[in-house]
């Protein structure tokens, strides 16, 4: 990988569960709280949905974003601008050539609310009452769309879709324009606006989802054997990517560096990973390969995790089947246990995790792991953060999305 | 339900200032939607399936280029109602 940029990260920006921003995210991560809940949205209570929790922004987008501009998105865009709009300001805002900054923003769903409540209006109104703005509104590339414009990025502006691995692969994707010469910097995120009743009624009828409706902020427990499901979240992360020299020009901070992206299809089915694991394995040994590092430099993982009996299982046989008996001291954390599961959000969310965790030499904890599965093959961080080794150190997220998508990104120190 | 100009150019400013943000003081009967209150083709769209709604009334797509100040909405809503 001699020969092509580094490329460091000099922007963060969230809105998500546990906070409006990254500070208040990073700082509930570490104290190990949950930003579950019983759910507050007026719809709740209008079916007769077995799941009435999730994972709700802990800030209201209608308390950030101005009335005309909350007419205009939809939430899955509503949320990735806010948390564009941190990481842009948080990357100093620089004046750079439009032509070459990129944006890369991702969603596994698009906007849901937008394109149901529209075909509600239909249905009771007729089509005369259908608004102009729908179709820009629930296209999936809509966040992306607008985060381009708001920061003038015309290097590109893409959005791919491979579910809950999207805003991971928006990452490794923005990695590839940086490290191919076609962006020197590159907005890259995920987001999502699924809690809606639709997504919840077809993830629990698969029987996907935690039905813990009396214990919302206990529902999420990864590798716990009482785990019944993962618990739906919504939210959005944005990065702000940028070739090395690039930001030691400008004097930008630098928060860690994307060293590696691993990508791999199951070609299995389109809803559980192959049980073999082994996509996930070779996204995870492809990116380390990329990254030029070996399992013997890793010291954190930030897991997929989503507390599914079966899909836990699969990504721990396969982070010790890739990383052999290294995975002895190396410490995984699972956020949704804190954060329930932002699906197209979740890879961005969870790399903001181990861009900071890299930083701050933390791993975040996991929450509500009362009884890990026995025989566990992997070292999993309970209860509160542990530190992480000094000197040179690499960490991993890994991010698989129904459908077969594995991707894995590896972060290190800069 | 018929409704007074005065009520028609209130309703329109509510939805103006929904839309776009403009203060609904702005939104006067002599006010061009282009050219002084900065309105785009997709947002006078959007106005108007919206006036239909809140006055019903029918405003064809094809009489919105006609309707060039907040004045001619007015008129045009109240003599649909008529």
């Amino acid at each position: 990988m001699t020969d092509q940029p580094n490329v460091v990260v000099t922007g963060l920006g969230t809105t998500n569960p546990l906070g409006g921003d990254v500070e208040s995210t990073w700082a509930g991560a570490l104290a190990g709280r949950s930003g579950v809940r019983t759910l507050t949205y007026d719809w709740v209570s209008r079916y007769d949905l077995p799941v009435t929790f999730a994972g709700q922004l802990a800030v209201p987008a209608e308390d950030v974003l101005a009335r005309p501009e909350m007419r205009r998105m939809d939430p899955s865009a509503q949320f990735a601008m806010i948390a564009a709009r941190e990481a842009w300001a948080d990357a100093g805002a620089p004046e750079i050539d439009g032509e070459r900054l990129g944006t890369v923003v991702a969603s596994g769903i698009g906007g849901v609310t937008t394109l149901v409540n529209a075909w509600d209006t239909i249905k009771e109104k007729g089509v005369r009452r259908v608004l102009p703005l729908t179709v820009p509104m629930l296209m999936p590339n809509s966040p992306a769309a607008y985060v381009s414009i708001e920061v003038g990025a015309k290097a590109g502006s893409h959005t791919p879709v491979s579910a809950c691995a999207s805003g991971a692969e928006a990452i490794g994707y923005a990695l590839e324009m940086i490290r191919t010469g076609r962006a020197d910097m590159v907005v890259a995120g995920g987001t999502e606006a699924a809690t809606h009743p639709l997504p919840i009624a077809s993830f629990a009828k698969m029987q996907a989802l935690s039905t813990r409706n009396d214990d919302p902020a206990g529902a999420s427990r990864p590798y716990d054997v009482d785990r019944d499901g993962f618990v739906l979240g919504e939210g959005a992360a944005v990065l702000v990517l940028e070739r090395e020299d690039h930001a030691l020009a400008r004097g930008a901070t630098i928060y860690a560096r994307i060293a590696g992206v691993g990508m791999s299809a199951d070609a299995y089915d389109v809803a559980p990973p192959d049980p073999s694991g082994a996509g996930q394995s070779r996204a995870l040994r492809l990116a380390l390969e990329n990254a030029g590092i070996t399992p013997a430099d890793l010291v954190h993982v930030n897991a997929h995790a989503t507390s599914t009996p079966a899909g836990d299982g699969v990504e721990a046989a396969a982070i010790r089947a890739t990383l052999g008996d290294d995975a002895d001291h190396i410490a995984v954390s699972a956020t949704k246990s804190m954060t329930g599961h932002l699906l197209g959000g979740a890879g961005a969310l969870e790399s903001l995790f181990t861009i900071l965790a890299v930083r701050d030499r933390k791993a975040p904890p996991t929450i509500n792991v009362a009884n890990p599965e026995p025989g566990l093959p992997i070292d999993l961080v309970r209860d509160a953060p542990r530190d992480l080794p000094s000197g040179q150190i690499a960490a991993v997220n890994n991010a698989f999305g129904f459908g077969g998508h594995n991707v894995a990104l590896v972060v290190t120190n800069a | 339900m018929a409704n007074s100009n005065e009520e028609i150019l209130a309703g329109l400013a509510e939805i103006v200032n929904e839309e776009t943000g403009l203060a609904t003081d702005a939104v006067q009967a002599d006010k061009s939607f282009t050219d002084d209150l900065d309105i785009d083709s997709l947002s006078m769209m959007t106005i108007v399936t919206l006036a239909e709604e809140k006055f019903e009334v029918r405003i064809p797509d094809e009489e919105v280029k006609n309707l060039t100040t907040v004045g001619d909405a007015v008129a045009f809503i109240a003599q649909a109602q008529a």
